[in-house]
């Protein structure tokens, strides 16, 4: 029953997405649209009714204490939820017009599409340019050597890797200082040449030189790709995006300007948290 | 609550003699803990060396035989034959038609008289066969052989024997020298331990090993990857499981009632073949496998199947690219242990009629065959003292076979081994 009325919910969204999606160069048109989304591990709600847009043009980072849901929301929007067989999703979530939870819609061209950077780097037990090439060589990106050379290349250099590790390409990618093997799973991700790269806490395992690194590249990634960080840390989320969520206990509290919500927080609880009474 | 907290605490006496008397003890129970450890381990080599001693020193005898000189003067027994009719395919019929035999049963009658026909092994001629088939030049000229004794007097002068054998050991005395005894590599079971021979029941155990691993690893690493992977986890799963680690407890014997049952009676395979006892051997393997496998599998770290997923590996490119590799050095752990197993197993291959005196070593996987164990078995049950060596030297065979086997699988394991 209620995946009928999420279909029929999810068309009347369709129609107003079409009418944005005509203007996708421009900066308004929102890359990813979340509406009405609750998730459920068994018969306990992570997620309330949450609808959000991501911006191609902005960094949205996701705040809220530890066990608010953020992660849980950022892993329903690539469906990597999929693998907890008791979760359940409901709601629509929608990548350029197109419903991801639909029955049409394949959930591993999806997450090509949709790249996830995770918490603790993990990057695969193989050489520098075999983890790079992977994602490239299981959906044929490259058409011969030369052209996996170039995106290899090309995606260590986006993630601010190649100077340090392009005369040890055939080193273990898990022989790199955990800073590098974050960025290496960033270039892996950029390889699949997804449109939303989603970051989970992606900088909590790291130093605050090799934070720092990231939060660099992150700004230089803003524009070609949509980004969506989740964060515990309110100056990263601070620095890094330019619209924020805080949520708290499954629900979104506020979603804004970063500018607004860390400075004129529409919301009692907002001002709570980011004033640091609790969470 | 109050009187708790009221309380005040005596400060700590560190030097004092309850604290010292608390040390002392620690230090007891951590001495007495490592001298039971050594203990363990000293019990354990003293019997494996005991073990290897008492088995190299009984079985090095079984690998040498005790021979002697026998003058063959063949132009005067043949008459005067050419080399050339024992070259070519026709050699083997015309030495019979020669009537090698009856020569060197005059020979030994010429040289030791009478009575010499007891002193030689009664297949003593087919290494005069085997020799002259090397190398046919013998025939044109009088030659010194070389011919095993009979079994009596090869165990009275390598060891102690029978009076009677005693006897001619020391009258013949200077003349036995003791070479190797090749036939116990080449040569199959036999009646006569002077003849027998290792290799039809090395050939069979190499066999059916093969048939055992070819079906108990694919089966055994895909099961176990569909249970860790794929199966919905629910109440059938957690029977299939129980199941398995049930299979793998089942007393062997009962395999081999199985395999009976089923291979033999009701597929009708052939009896004492390699593939029934490879097919019942790997029923009892694959559970070994599966179970190891699914540790192994567990054992992958969840983070490298999230990284394949989050750039779009489909479920079976995250298994094949990235778990399988990860866990096969596990699984192949797993994979030495049933098979250093199945190749020690007796009691189901007896079931199955792998016990058959076999006289010629399998040419395929339905000829009737043996495995080492087995044939040490049979050896062992042996009247003939001559067969107590053959039984230590063709157990020193099997723990070479498996030393090798699972120099083999430990070589394979450090190749797949992946260093973080």
């Amino acid at each position: 029953m209620k995946y009928e009325e999420m279909q029929e919910s999810s068309e009347s969204v369709n129609m107003t997405d079409s009418t944005t999606t005509d203007t996708t160069g421009e900066t308004s048109a929102p890359k990813m649209t979340a509406s009405h989304v609750d998730v459920f591990y068994g018969d306990k709600q992570a997620i309330k009714d949450v609808s959000i847009d991501v911006n191609m043009d902005s960094v949205t980072a996701f705040i809220g204490p530890s066990g608010c849901g953020k992660s849980t929301f950022l892993r329903c929007m690539n469906r990597m939820n999929d693998t907890i067989p008791i979760a359940r999703v409901t709601g629509d979530i929608m990548l350029e017009g197109e419903d991801i939870y639909a029955a049409s819609m394949d959930v591993v061209q999806l997450r090509a599409r949709v790249g996830m950077v995770f918490q603790k780097p993990n990057p695969f037990p193989k050489s520098i340019y075999d983890n790079i090439a992977y994602g490239p060589r299981i959906h044929g990106l490259a058409t011969g050597k030369d052209e996996l050379d170039h995106i290899v290349e090309s995606s260590l250099q986006r993630a601010g890797l190649w100077g340090e590790v392009k005369d040890r390409l055939q080193d273990s990618g898990t022989a790199l200082s955990g800073g590098q093997q974050q960025r290496l799973c960033i270039a892996r991700a950029i390889a699949v040449d997804p449109e939303v790269i989603l970051m989970d806490e992606p900088c909590s395992a790291l130093d605050p030189i090799a934070t720092a690194k990231i939060e660099e590249l992150i700004h230089e990634l803003r524009g070609r790709y949509a980004i969506v960080i989740v964060t515990h840390n309110m100056q990263q989320a601070a620095r890094v995006s330019q619209k924020t969520a805080f949520f708290h206990l499954g629900t979104l509290v506020e979603y804004g300007e970063t500018t607004d919500i860390f400075t004129n927080p529409r919301e009692e609880k907002t001002r709570d948290y980011i004033t640091g009474r609790y969470g | 609550m109050n009187s708790l907290t009221e309380m005040k605490r005596r400060p700590t006496d560190w030097q004092g003699a309850a604290m010292q008397k608390r040390i002392a003890r620690r230090y007891a129970a951590e001495r007495r803990f490592k001298a039971i450890g050594m203990g363990a381990i000293i019990l354990s080599a003293g019997f494996l060396a005991f073990l290897l001693i008492v088995m190299v020193g009984n079985g090095f005898r079984g690998f040498t035989q005790t021979e002697l000189p026998l003058e063959i003067d063949f132009p005067a027994a043949t008459g005067g034959v050419s080399s050339s009719q024992f070259e070519g395919p026709d050699a083997n019929s015309n030495l019979q038609s020669m009537g090698l035999r009856e020569i060197v049963d005059s020979s030994i009658d010429l040289q030791y008289g009478e009575a010499g026909n007891d002193l030689f092994s009664p297949g003593g001629w087919t290494t005069v066969n085997a020799m002259i088939l090397a190398d046919p030049k013998i025939v044109e000229q009088k030659a010194t052989i070389y011919l095993p004794v009979v079994s009596e007097i090869d165990v009275a002068y390598k060891d102690v024997g029978n009076p009677e054998a005693e006897k001619r050991v020391s009258e013949f005395s200077g003349q036995f020298s003791t070479g190797f005894n090749w036939n116990f590599l080449s040569n199959s079971d036999a009646t006569d331990p002077m003849q027998v021979g290792i290799w039809g029941a090395f050939k069979g155990s190499l066999i059916t090993m093969i048939v055992t691993l070819l079906l108990a690893f694919p089966v055994g690493v895909f099961a176990a990857l569909y249970l860790e992977e794929y199966a919905p986890k629910n109440r059938l799963t957690d029977l299939i499981e129980v199941s398995i680690n049930n299979l793998a407890a089942v007393p062997s014997i009962i395999f081999g009632l199985l395999g009976l049952a089923v291979f033999l009676n009701f597929f009708g395979m052939p009896r004492s073949g390699a593939l029934v006892g490879g097919l019942t051997l790997a029923l009892m393997t694959m559970p070994v496998i599966v179970i190891s496998g699914r540790n192994a599998v567990k054992a992958v770290p969840p983070s490298i199947r999230e990284a394949a997923l989050g750039i779009g590996a489909s479920p079976l490119q995250v298994v094949f690219h990235h778990v399988l590799p990860l866990a096969l050095p596990g699984i192949l752990t797993g994979t030495i242990i049933g098979m250093a197993r199945a190749l020690g197993e007796t009691a189901p291959l007896l079931m199955i009629g792998m016990r058959a005196f076999i006289a010629t070593p399998p040419s395929g996987i339905t000829d009737p065959a043996t495995v080492l164990p087995v044939q040490i078995f049979l050896w062992s049950d042996e009247v003939d003292r001559g067969f107590v060596e053959k039984t230590s030297a063709a157990i020193i065979v099997l723990l070479l076979f498996l030393l090798t086997m699972n120099a083999l699988a430990i070589y394979l394991r450090n190749r797949f081994e992946t260093r973080w």
